[in-house]
């Protein structure tokens, strides 16, 4: 773990009161969130939590009904994927989100292609491409021209991330991305995540493991029926009262109200 | 990349490859062709089928009626009847690369040849105002259907099955019950009737090998040199000359003599043919070089991924209406100038049915993310054959529908087994 930054400096992405509805249904509900550079902070929850939806608002996937969101301590307003691209917001989406037609090159640069007047610059896409796979080692892939359709679930994860670190990104968010990985692979994107942070990155990353969750975060943010139970140093929780805050939304003094505890329970 | 990069920092054990050995393997054209045969295997047969198709189709009539079906006159026959199909098919490529369909394209090649038709005998107007006005006429209703389908959301199927029957009247109305409108204007006539000197021909047919050939090879000397992945060279020389061949055997034969009688001289290049190839080119280049064209695939292959991905999927639907519905009118023209007329049935019977299955023979899946637009060029020559083939014969017109609907079910199948067989593919 690295030299845990001071807590008090302003954090890069936060949000206030974050509400969102689809149809009649409310899943989020005020959630509140803090995220620093070089930290990593696990987002932690039940399935169905809400944690897909929560980094699909701030993505701008499905844009924020209510509440604030702010970046750098500035107030923004994300209406689409562009949005938040723009402000430096890379996400992992637990699905992917890969054209399986395409090549490597062609996913990680979909949306923002480079070109050289109106023709697509393959040459510096693929080099690009090219470098930014072997920064990150991977070592698997036999062609960068490869369908993605031709890879294994790893390889599209380790895709996926690529894709999301080729810019020149502030916040990357990983929606449960060694889900699907084997023990190898998963210790790859662990040190990943670690190394993102280490580099001034802030990270985001949603994961059921608890081990994984410990070994690599720095703050953990937990989130109960779409309610955010708590948003703590990672120093003053364990394993145990995590769990609890998980499954019950409350630990002690930390979690949200007994009584909102029994509304949503009800 | 600024001070947030990423460093490498693990360490690989020993002996581990170092990751893109296909990309910098040895040029070996045999590695090429088993990756080839591979790509095959896993059910992207590629232009495969067509070439096959036209292969066999030409073997069979050839045997069939010998004294006719190889000859120039047929032949020059056999391509003008292949243009306006594998015009219509090629806007259909880019529709069908979406994942939708355009059932009223061939009605709406039919109004645009009406529009055009009527401006001439009524009005007197020049050629370009004609082909213009036919031009604009197909974009308007493309990029109206593209509306209904992409920001509305009514699914294309029923959009253009409801343009399909609706366009008809708007045919029947600008032409007239029973009616029919004769071509006489000699520019838009001669899209099929007058021919490139030949000459000028063989100029053009040089022009175009030399220059795939320079656009191939400075491709590889890049890719080389800044070492990308690339073809072998052995491969990419061997696909300029297989270009090169046919293209030197099809002006060979629009080039000979092929009046019936001796008295007269019946020779070159119909101006259909370079307006064909002319599209072909530019096409390709949009579908495959430009922006537009790699968000139409990325739309098509996974549209969640595009809309994440920051691509309008409502703005590209729109333009692939509008430009397949402006092929559409291309193609509605080179019909009437084949036929010298227009009616009010121009564009209905089977005109969709060929272009539909001459981009899906020539290898665009009806599933989308799949396809290109030379698919048009090698499907459209398939189905010409088997029309042009099938007239040859006399054969009844009931026995031709069935024939050229089972082709198109025949091509589908091929397309939905080969998705399967690339499905179940190991990962
Ligand atoms: N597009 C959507 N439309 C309607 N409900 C949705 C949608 N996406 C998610 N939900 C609902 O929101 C809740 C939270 O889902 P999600 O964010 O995926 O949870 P998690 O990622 O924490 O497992 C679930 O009840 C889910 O059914
Ligand atoms: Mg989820």
């Amino acid at each position: 773990m690295s030299v845990p930054q001071p807590q008090d400096g302003t954090p890069i992405l936060e949000l206030r009161g974050v509400d969102k509805h689809f149809g009649a249904i409310q899943v989020l509900h005020g959630v509140d969130l803090k995220v620093y550079p070089g930290q990593v902070t696990a987002l932690v929850g039940d399935n169905g939590a809400g944690k897909s939806t929560l980094i699909k608002s701030i993505a701008g996937i499905h844009p924020i009904d209510g509440g604030q969101l702010l970046f750098e301590g500035k107030p923004v307003t994300v209406t689409g994927p562009r949005d938040s691209a723009a402000l430096g917001i890379e996400v992992v989406y637990q699905d992917l989100a890969l054209a399986d037609n395409l090549d490597v090159v062609q996913n990680m640069f979909l949306g923002r292609e480079r070109t050289k007047g109106i023709l697509l610059d393959e040459a510096s896409m693929e080099q690009a491409a090219r470098d930014t796979l072997a920064k990150l080692s991977v070592r698997t892939l036999k062609s960068v021209r490869q369908l993605v359709s031709s890879l294994s679930g790893g390889q599209r994860q380790t895709v996926a991330i690529a894709k999301a670190v080729l810019w020149e990104s502030k916040v990357v968010i990983l929606d449960e991305p060694t889900a699907a990985l084997g023990v190898a692979q998963t210790r790859q994107v662990l040190d990943l995540v670690r190394r993102l942070a280490d580099t001034g990155h802030a990270v985001v990353f949603i994961s059921h493991n608890m081990v994984d969750v410990f070994e690599v975060s720095d703050r953990i943010a937990a989130l109960y029926l779409g309610r955010m139970a708590a948003d703590v140093p990672i120093s003053e929780v364990d394993r145990t009262r995590v769990v609890e805050l998980i499954t019950t939304g409350r630990s002690g003094d930390l979690g949200i109200e007994p009584a909102a505890v029994a509304e949503v329970g009800a | 990349m600024t001070s947030n990069t990423v460093s490498a920092s693990t360490v690989e054990p020993g002996g581990a490859p170092s990751g893109f050995e296909a990309d910098k393997g040895p040029d070996s054209v045999g590695a090429a062709v088993r990756g080839y045969v591979d790509k095959i295997r896993g059910g992207d047969l590629g232009a495969l089928p067509a070439v096959l198709g036209i292969v066999v189709l030409t073997v069979l009539f050839y045997a069939l009626r010998p004294e006719t079906f190889l000859t120039p006159l047929n032949l020059t026959n056999l391509l003008v009847q292949a243009a306006p199909i594998t015009l219509l098919a090629m806007g259909l490529v880019f529709v069908l690369l979406l994942g939708d369909i355009d059932l009223s394209a061939g009605v709406v090649s039919g109004v645009c040849a009406a529009v055009s038709a009527q401006l001439l005998a009524e009005q007197g107007v020049s050629w370009w105002v004609a082909i213009l006005a036919a031009l604009i006429t197909g974009l308007v209703i493309g990029l109206v259907t593209g509306t209904l389908v992409g920001l509305i959301g009514i699914p294309s199927f029923v959009v253009t099955l409801a343009l399909f029957l609706g366009l008809q009247g708007v045919t029947l109305r600008i032409i007239g019950q029973g009616g029919t409108v004769p071509i006489r204007e000699p520019v838009i006539r001669g899209l099929t009737n007058e021919y490139v000197p030949v000459t000028g021909g063989w100029i053009l047919a040089a022009v175009v090998v030399l220059l795939y050939a320079a656009l191939q090879l400075n491709r590889w000397r890049v890719q080389r040199a800044r070492g990308l992945a690339s073809a072998p060279l052995g491969i990419v020389i061997a696909r300029i000359a297989v270009i090169a061949v046919v293209t030197v055997v099809i002006t060979a034969i629009l080039s000979a003599d092929r009046a019936l009688s001796a008295a007269v001289e019946l020779k070159g290049i119909p101006y259909a043919i370079p307006v064909v190839v002319v599209l072909l080119l530019v096409l390709t280049f949009v579908a495959g070089r430009t922006t537009f064209g790699r968000h139409v695939y990325a739309v098509g292959g996974n549209s969640e991924a595009a809309r994440r991905a920051g691509i309008n999927v409502t703005r590209i639907r729109i333009l692939v209406f509008g430009l397949s519905s402006t092929m559409a009118a291309v193609s509605g023209l080179v019909a009437a100038a084949r036929l010298s007329s227009v009616t009010p049935g121009s564009g209905g019977g089977n005109t969709l049915l060929y272009a539909v299955g001459a981009a899906v023979i020539g290898g665009t899946s009806l599933f989308g993310g799949r396809g290109r637009v030379r698919d048009a060029v090698l499907g459209g020559l398939v189905i010409a054959i088997i029309a042009n083939g099938l007239g040859l014969l006399q054969v009844s017109a009931y026995l031709n529908f069935i024939i050229t609907g089972g082709v198109l079910l025949l091509a589908a199948t091929v397309d939905a087994l080969a998705r399967r067989r690339a499905a179940a593919a190991p990962r």
